[in-house]
């Protein structure tokens, strides 16, 4: 566990790096993750962590990537809605890196 | 994940190496990253009343422990002694003649000796001994025995954290030990003093307060449910309307929740579906019973219980005949080898019979619970199900035998002859890695966390050499098997050791060939990938 201070608060991550308190979630906290990854964050990044945050906020879960690649086909068209696309953006994968900004939970259980 | 590349991973074990020191001259246990799960956070220790809930750090010198830990431990070994006659007979009875040592996939994997189950084990057994035996007392080491400090404290963590509670070292040892109860009550006593891991009272919590390992609250489950549904029309044209928390209905269905999360379980969620779908069964989702798993179990006995117990609190309030279990690992041990244990004969459902064939599932007799492989099995033996195989032709399957369904259960057969029937290339891995004999996964018992990857590669290299083996030998492309934490396992296992080879659960193949009433033309399998001969060119 470690703790970042950003804009004057102390903010608590897990080992890997996921906010521990949800409400400590910013978009400029996400530029700031992202960067610590050497990414900066553009429309198209963004396109999907509101995606899962608007996913979230309803389902108190982040969404199965199934759901996730559907969804950006839905909205926006099929050269978004794939995995190879979300890879590029996200090279550790959607699931973690993408929930990770969007400061998701990341599922544990059987997965 | 950063992991060193298979053959250098693999290059520097030997398992014939003699350890320079004696096992007790070795503390501390050093605390190699990708070798550990993390630890257990405050919150969700309180959330289940777990003691010294606190957020805990396996790195940090300082595990923040209660001031009379010692006592404590000391405390749980005796009242397990006296509670489970097993453990006390599996203390004593070791004579350390190593029939076990080479058949733990970890110490293959490893070549740590402390991976062998018997110095496993004897970590626990040093500490027993030193306080409940007149040799140990008098004889101190000489007598096998050792003190209990904080450096033995961490030692037994780090290793009963490396057991995935397979119990393939039971089935060689001559006395019949059973290495995995042993590790069951070594993480009790550590649960004790809330030395749990993240992955695991993760889990626990989200299971305790939504049904589930995942945390799926109703609404999310059922839009998860109905997300499948449209792609199952997309598929075979087929509207399916599936039922949840249906009072009355003759049947409670009860799958891991992995199976409603995550790729592939996700497949052979749909194919659970479809096949009741196509049946006609009576049948209900509950979104309270929502999880066949139970990492309770991976805590404490009494935690297993009271996460188990819901799954019949449900089937009273819903009304239901009988239980059937999805395709789940520990589910099934706890459900075969525990439940009559802990709560006695069920005397509010009724014995199971299929519905469909009017076979009545004897075995079933006293918990009420039937396995969806001999549900399957059975429905095939009748000839109800209509099979086109050629559209699983492009797989070549061989099957893992889950653990705790293998040898917990003694399920051998069903899945087997489900897979015959729905598939034309089906090939087995060597005797000695299948049956009884099957080689973990390497993530059992709570240990699929990420954190614990190079652990797992490791762990699981006796289960994917045999799997390149028939992958070499004669092309298999399908790893298949009946367990949640499997299907989640296996396939980063399969691309470290094996790539070109897939993972599924064995209802997937099934919905895949069935061919159902009304269905139309298929052009795409589960996956919505194109069938064999359907590929665009």
């Amino acid at each position: 566990m470690a703790t970042i201070e950003f804009k004057g608060k102390q903010i608590e991550l897990d080992e890997d790096g996921y906010i521990q308190n949800l409400d400590d979630w910013s978009p400029e906290l996400a530029e700031f993750l992202a960067q610590g990854d050497g990414i900066t964050l553009t429309e198209q990044h963004w396109e999907v962590i509101n995606f899962l945050r608007d996913y979230y906020q309803k389902y108190q879960i982040a969404p199965m990537i199934k759901i996730l690649v559907k969804e950006m086909a839905k909205a926006f068209g099929p050269d978004k809605g794939n995995t190879k696309y979300l890879y590029a953006l996200f090279p550790d994968g959607p699931a973690k890196q993408a929930c990770r900004y969007a400061g998701l939970p990341k599922p544990t259980g059987c997965v | 994940m950063g992991l060193p590349r298979p053959e250098e991973l693999i290059s520097d074990v030997n398992l014939k190496k003699m350890p320079s020191k004696a096992w007790m001259d070795t503390l501390p246990v050093e605390f190699k990253p990708g070798f550990y799960c993390y630890g257990a956070k405050g919150k969700n220790l309180e959330y289940v009343g777990f003691p010294n809930a606190r957020d805990f750090h396996v790195t940090d010198p300082d595990w923040k422990l209660p001031e009379d830990w010692k006592k404590t431990v000391i405390e749980g070994i005796k009242q397990r002694i006296e509670r489970f006659r097993t453990f006390h007979v599996f203390m004593d009875i070791c004579v350390r003649c190593g029939a076990c040592a080479d058949k733990c996939h970890f110490f293959i994997g490893t070549g740590d000796p402390k991976n062998m189950p018997v110095l496993r084990a004897e970590l626990l057994r040093s500490v027993y001994r030193k306080y409940f035996t007149s040799s140990g007392k008098i004889f101190g080491r000489n007598g096998g025995a050792r003190d209990l400090d904080l450096d033995v404290l961490k030692e037994l963590w780090y290793y009963f954290y490396q057991c995935t509670e397979c119990r393939r070292c039971s089935l060689f040892c001559p006395y019949g030990i059973d290495t995995a109860e042993i590790t069951i009550i070594a993480r009790e006593l550590l649960n004790l003093l809330g030395l749990n891991t993240d992955w695991i009272s993760g889990p626990v919590a989200n299971c305790y307060r939504t049904g589930n390992h995942l945390g799926i609250e109703p609404h999310t489950m059922k839009s998860t449910l109905e997300f499948m549904c449209n792609d199952i029309e997309d598929i075979t044209g087929i509207r399916i309307e599936p039922p949840i928390n249906k009072k009355g209905a003759e049947i409670l269905f009860v799958t891991p929740s992995g199976d409603l999360f995550a790729d592939p379980g996700i497949y052979n969620c749909m194919g659970y579906l479809m096949l009741f779908h196509e049946l006609g069964l009576d049948y209900t989702w509950s979104t309270f019973a929502s999880e066949g798993g139970n990492f309770g179990f991976f805590t404490s006995l009494e935690m297993a219980k009271r996460l188990h117990s819901k799954i019949y609190e449900e089937a009273k309030r819903l009304g239901v005949k009988w239980i059937l279990g999805g395709e789940c690992g520990h589910m099934w041990r706890v459900w075969h080898q525990y439940h009559n244990t802990w709560f006695g004969p069920v005397d509010f459902l009724e014995e199971p019979v299929s519905p469909i064939t009017g076979t009545k599932f004897e075995h079933a007799k006293s918990n009420k619970i039937v396995h969806i492989s001999e549900f399957t099995a059975d429905l095939i033996k009748h000839g109800i199900l209509k099979f086109d195989k050629s559209r699983n032709d492009n797989l070549i399957v061989t099957f893992h035998d889950s653990c705790n369904v293998s040898r917990g259960m003694g399920m051998f057969e069903e899945p087997r002859y489900i897979i015959k029937n729905v598939c034309n290339h089906f090939y087995e891995m060597p005797d000695e890695t299948i049956r009884e004999q099957t080689f973990c996964c390497g993530s059992g018992s709570g240990l699929n966390a990420g954190e614990i990857m190079e652990q797992r590669m490791r762990g699981g290299f006796p289960r994917a050499n045999a799997v390149r083996y028939v992958h070499e030998k004669f092309g298999v492309n399908l790893l298949a098997n009946i367990c949640a934490i499997d299907r989640a396992a296996l396939p980063p296992l399969m691309n470290y050791w094996v790539p070109g080879v897939r993972v599924s659960g064995v209802t997937e193949l099934v919905a895949n060939a069935m061919i159902m009433k009304g269905e139309k033309e298929r052009e795409m399998n589960l996956r919505m990938e194109p069938l064999p001969g359907k590929e665009v060119e």
